[in-house]
């Protein structure tokens, strides 16, 4: 098909039936509508199905599981979260996961705002330098830390404590926190602080009564993801501690018993773990999309 | 925006340093002081120089992991950039299908590392995980205590599984900070599909991309708990990355200086590798600023 215009009548009439057919061949909205749907459904499935089987194993009974393949629990069964809840060595690890994280999230928000402020709103001597200083500990394998963490900590005697595993989590947290809150605070203009400024607010008044109000939702996300750091890490968490303060992964791999693993038992124990992040991803559903690009879109 | 010059910033951020520099100066400070010595007991130590560097970079076991190490992260990343964006395209823009869509995409990153693994060794246990049995059903002995290539397909599988929502998500929050206008404009000028992605949506994805990529490589370079849970490193070493060869030499051996020496190598090369892409976030902002202006 030549790309000037056609000028007889025949030639118009070929060019239309052409566009036609090309019309015909593009799917039309409605299939591409169900093309996506089915695309998205596939890859929701593929996500699912690992988390499904894992819920479907905490429902059998343990000679249900190793018995036979089944879809779906023929023989249902609440006896593994019965023993989860009832055995202080089980319940214990999640009690002691919410501890450590909840203090991880306290400390790093509480250090971190302030730094993030610093960091959007003034230029001081070596600002930049100490930026990709704070991105640098992000990076840090927390294995190369394994080593020293547990003679510091025993040293100083805070070895099997939650503060312990929440002051380890902040070499990672408290720099993810200064990079997302210097994201959103960044796009909070500098106008509004002059003029707070000029109408005689003092710093931390201005801070605290307006400043931290218009990143709520900033704040939100930055604990979301302070949350899911510390929540999922394992490695330093179970090397930091033994028995007063273990987390509810290294109780997870302490389930082989004489009769091999307790698989019923570790799965009920998994899908625990899975229920505190749907609960806080909940309450950030509507923030979290601009929190992943750490507030810079 | 402009940033007024005042060194009295510094009390704002001092407080962060003191915590921060307590948990990664001190430490990593260790770590340079075992890297140079020989450790025998609390009073008996030698200096030993570059040796245990020397021993490390020449140690075929780590040079292998390395090259794993690096096979891994990039065949990762070549299958989670491509699907993330993906995933991003097809996810509902706004309505209650928005939301429980995104809750059901961020699930796989709420679950703690070491479950993931558990997850998938349950999953594709052949007699008794769903995968593994419907694999073995349909005629292929799958095996991933015995077979390198399924272990390593299964890892590679795992990590789609957990990150891939990472990079959907930022993707995703990047292509909603598009007006509406520049969609309307392509459809005035009747824009293809692939036209309307590549000179709108692409672009607009660029800065995220670099911070998912970035975030992607790291995390994939630290990758610790998944593998050990799943595979425990074999089948043989075949799927033993850096983090776990260390922690092996390390708790494992009680190796101090050996391990310390290899513990900077391996931040060094994950340091070089993120200043490389700091460096490019940096310049393409300010070539950005530079266009606007």
């Amino acid at each position: 098909m030549s790309d000037s215009l056609p000028t007889t009548p025949e030639a118009v009439r070929r060019r239309a039936e052409a566009v036609a057919a090309k019309r015909r061949r593009q799917a039309r909205p409605v299939v591409r509508q169900w093309r996506r749907t089915g695309l998205l459904t596939t890859y929701i499935l593929f996500v699912l199905l690992p988390i499904y089987w894992l819920l479907n194993m905490s429902f059998q009974s343990n000679s249900e599981i190793l018995g036979a393949l089944t879809l779906w629990p023929s023989d249902f069964t609440l006896e593994h979260y019965a023993k989860i809840f009832t055995d202080a060595n089980w319940y214990m690890g999640y009690v002691n996961s919410i501890a450590y994280v909840l203090m991880n999230m306290l400390i790093s928000i509480l250090v971190a705002l302030p730094a993030a402020y610093a960091f959007s709103r003034f230029r001081f001597i070596g600002d930049k330098h100490l930026f990709f200083w704070l991105l640098t500990n992000l990076m840090a394998p927390p294995a190369v830390f394994l080593l020293p963490y547990f003679q510091l900590y025993y040293t100083v005697g805070l070895f099997d404590t939650h503060v312990a595993v929440a002051l380890a989590h902040c070499l990672f947290n408290i720099p993810l926190a200064v990079w997302i809150l210097e994201g959103f605070m960044s796009s909070v203009p500098k106008e509004i602080d002059e003029t707070a400024f000029i109408d005689g607010y003092s710093f931390p008044r201005f801070f605290v009564k307006i400043f931290i109000p218009m990143i709520r939702s900033g704040i939100g996300v930055t604990l979301f993801f302070l949350f899911m750091f510390s929540w999922v890490e394992l490695l330093l968490a179970s090397t930091l501690t033994s028995t007063g303060a273990q987390p509810i992964g290294s109780v997870m791999t302490q389930t082989k018993g004489a009769s091999g693993i307790d698989w019923g038992a570790l799965s009920a124990a998994g899908v625990l773990t899975i229920l505190p992040g749907i609960v806080v991803v909940y309450f950030v559903r509507n923030h979290i999309a601009k929190g992943f690009a750490l507030g810079r879109t | 925006m402009n940033k007024v010059y005042n060194n009295r910033a510094w009390l704002l951020i001092l407080p962060m340093l003191l915590l921060v520099a307590f948990s990664a100066v001190i430490p990593l400070m260790t770590v340079v002081n075992y890297s140079v010595q020989d450790v025998f007991d609390a009073h008996t130590r030698f200096f030993t120089g570059t040796e245990w560097f020397e021993a490390t970079l020449n140690d075929p076991a780590l040079q292998a992991a390395l090259l794993r190490q690096f096979a891994f992260s990039f065949t990762i990343l070549a299958i989670e950039v491509p699907l993330g964006i993906g995933i991003a395209l097809l996810m509902p823009k706004r309505g209650w299908r928005a939301s429980v869509v995104m809750i059901l995409v961020t699930l796989p990153l709420l679950i703690p590392w070491n479950v993931v693994g558990s997850i998938w060794q349950i999953f594709t246990r052949g007699d008794i995980g769903l995968m593994g049995w419907s694999l073995r059903e349909l005629g292929y002995g799958y095996n991933i205590t015995r077979s390198a290539v399924d272990a390593w397909a299964t890892i590679v599988l795992m990590d789609v599984w957990h990150w891939t929502p990472l990079i959907a998500l930022l993707c995703y929050s990047g292509l909603r900070s598009i007006p509406d206008a520049y969609y309307q404009a392509a459809r005035i000028d009747r824009a293809s599909r692939w036209a309307v992605f590549r000179y709108i949506q692409l672009p607009k994805l660029t800065n995220v991309l670099v911070i998912g990529v970035l975030l992607r490589f790291m995390h994939s370079f630290m990758i610790y708990a998944e593998p050990f849970v799943l595979t425990g490193g074999g089948p043989g070493s075949s799927t033993t990355f850096l983090s776990q060869s260390l922690t092996t030499m390390a708790i494992g051996q009680q190796d101090l200086g050996p391990s310390a020496a290899f513990s900077l190598i391996y931040f060094l090369i994950i340091l070089l590798v993120c200043w490389v892409f700091y460096t490019a976030i940096m310049n393409l902002q300010k070539d950005k600023q530079e266009k606007g202006a």
